[in-house]
């Protein structure tokens, strides 16, 4: 796991990743917090505590006695959440980027628009 | 809460080893006990394990004093770095010893352990290899089941892959049987995503005692023009301090929240995280007496 940022938040980031591209549908069985820990090698603890953000947020819900599963509608409300993170996490640091070098804005949309026309 | 330690100071003649160290230890939680050579560690978990008692201070191990307490010392095992056996004791010895001291003993799980471990059964102990030696210590102190389990820098001798063999064993079976566990180790890296909650003994005094999720964030590397470096670090404590040219590195505890990172955006300069590893060294870094502050939990 990368260091720095608190493991559990990269576990929550990992299940909704798998929810956001599909490869976790709605109404699908997430991994269990032990299989979660042995997989990653981390304190099943900080496993939980990832499951439990996503169930705080409505993204997984828990099933008694079987285990955790993916929300109805956690993929388009998980994909709208990014889209508002977007800006601040992608645009940010390529404009600051972009103004070291010294950059125009107008310069770095034309190279957006010939990288997407290759 | 199943250890409770208040005030402990342990001399040894005009040597003080442990100097009013005060913790508690939680049910069920796997914790890393770190610091340098000497710091105390050892002393400290001899004391929880009723094999020296405190000069001064309290201790309390599932409520009760741990010297000479059988009741305390069967839901304990402590795993030492140099753990004598009798001087005719085989492998399996060890592990029929074992099977009797501890109550939740698993000789199952024991057998398939030193199959893993690749330990040889009916080789008297004095002629294993340090390795063969750690590894049997590890098989007892994973099979012992116990409530309360330390482990004293468990892996001398023990190349990589038994390493991982052991932490992955640690931690399914802790999964299944949860208990508490105090793993002792220079090999912070190794179990920094182990351990759920860090304590750091420097020089006979505890100066952490943090969430190890917590304790990542409170230690930075900023890195950029000096003068922009020094701005940032003004309101910060600085451990430690290089510059190349016109760019210095400091190490920098406090927490850096969204409008500190703002900050350092401005200013030009780069905020990174340091690992557990990095962070307890550069805590346990300094000449004698000049020990970090220690810290305020509640």
């Amino acid at each position: 796991m990368d260091e720095g940022r608190p493991i559990f938040v990269q576990i929550a980031e990992e299940i909704e990743n798998a929810i956001i591209d599909g490869t976790l549908p709605e109404e699908s069985q997430v991994p269990s917090t032990n299989e979660l820990a042995a997989f990653h090698r981390i304190n099943p603890a900080t496993a939980a505590k990832g499951i439990n953000q996503l169930v705080a947020d409505g993204i997984l819900y828990k099933k008694r006695g079987i285990g955790m599963f993916v929300s109805p509608g956690a993929q388009v409300k998980l994909r709208d959440r990014r889209r508002e993170q977007f800006a601040d996490r992608y645009l940010r640091p390529l404009l600051v980027e972009a103004r070291k070098l010294g950059l125009s804005t107008a310069e770095v949309k034309a190279m957006i628009d010939t990288w997407e026309n290759q | 809460m199943i250890v409770a330690v208040k005030g402990v100071t342990k001399r040894f003649r005009d040597v003080v080893a442990l100097d009013g160290v005060g913790f508690t230890l939680r049910e069920n939680t796997i914790y890393g006990l770190l610091g340098r050579n000497g710091a105390g560690k050892t002393t400290l978990m001899q004391i929880l394990t009723g094999q020296q008692v405190a000069t001064a201070g309290t201790v309390e191990v599932f409520g009760e004093r741990p010297y000479e307490n059988d009741a305390v010392l069967a839901r304990t095992c402590f795993v030492r770095e140099a753990q004598r056996y009798p001087d005719d004791y085989r492998v399996k010895h060890a592990l029929r010893a074992g099977a009797l001291l501890f109550p939740h003993w698993d000789e199952a799980f024991a057998q398939s352990l030193v199959d893993e471990f690749r330990l040889p059964r009916s080789r008297a102990i004095k002629k294993l290899s340090r390795g063969m030696l750690s590894a049997l210590g590890v098989v007892i102190g994973l099979a012992s089941r116990a409530p309360l389990t330390l482990f004293d820098e468990p892996y001398l001798g023990l190349d990589a892959a038994a390493r991982q063999l052991f932490y992955d064993r640690l931690l399914a079976d802790y999964a299944e049987h949860p208990r508490t566990v105090v793993l002792s180790t220079h090999l912070i890296d190794e179990v920094a995503d182990l351990v759920e909650h860090v304590l750091v003994i420097d020089q006979g005094r505890l100066i952490v005692d943090e969430e190890t999720d917590r304790l990542r964030g409170q230690v930075v590397l900023a890195t950029g023009p000096a003068d922009a470096v020094r701005a940032f670090a003004a309101p910060r404590t600085v451990l430690h301090q290089t510059t190349v040219g016109p760019v210095a590195r400091f190490t920098l505890r406090g927490e850096v929240d969204a409008e500190a990172r703002a900050e350092a955006e401005r200013l030009g300069v780069t905020v990174a995280p340091v690992s557990l590893q990095q962070l307890v060294v550069s805590l346990t870094t300094g000449a004698a007496g000049s020990a970090t502050p220690k810290e305020t939990t509640p």
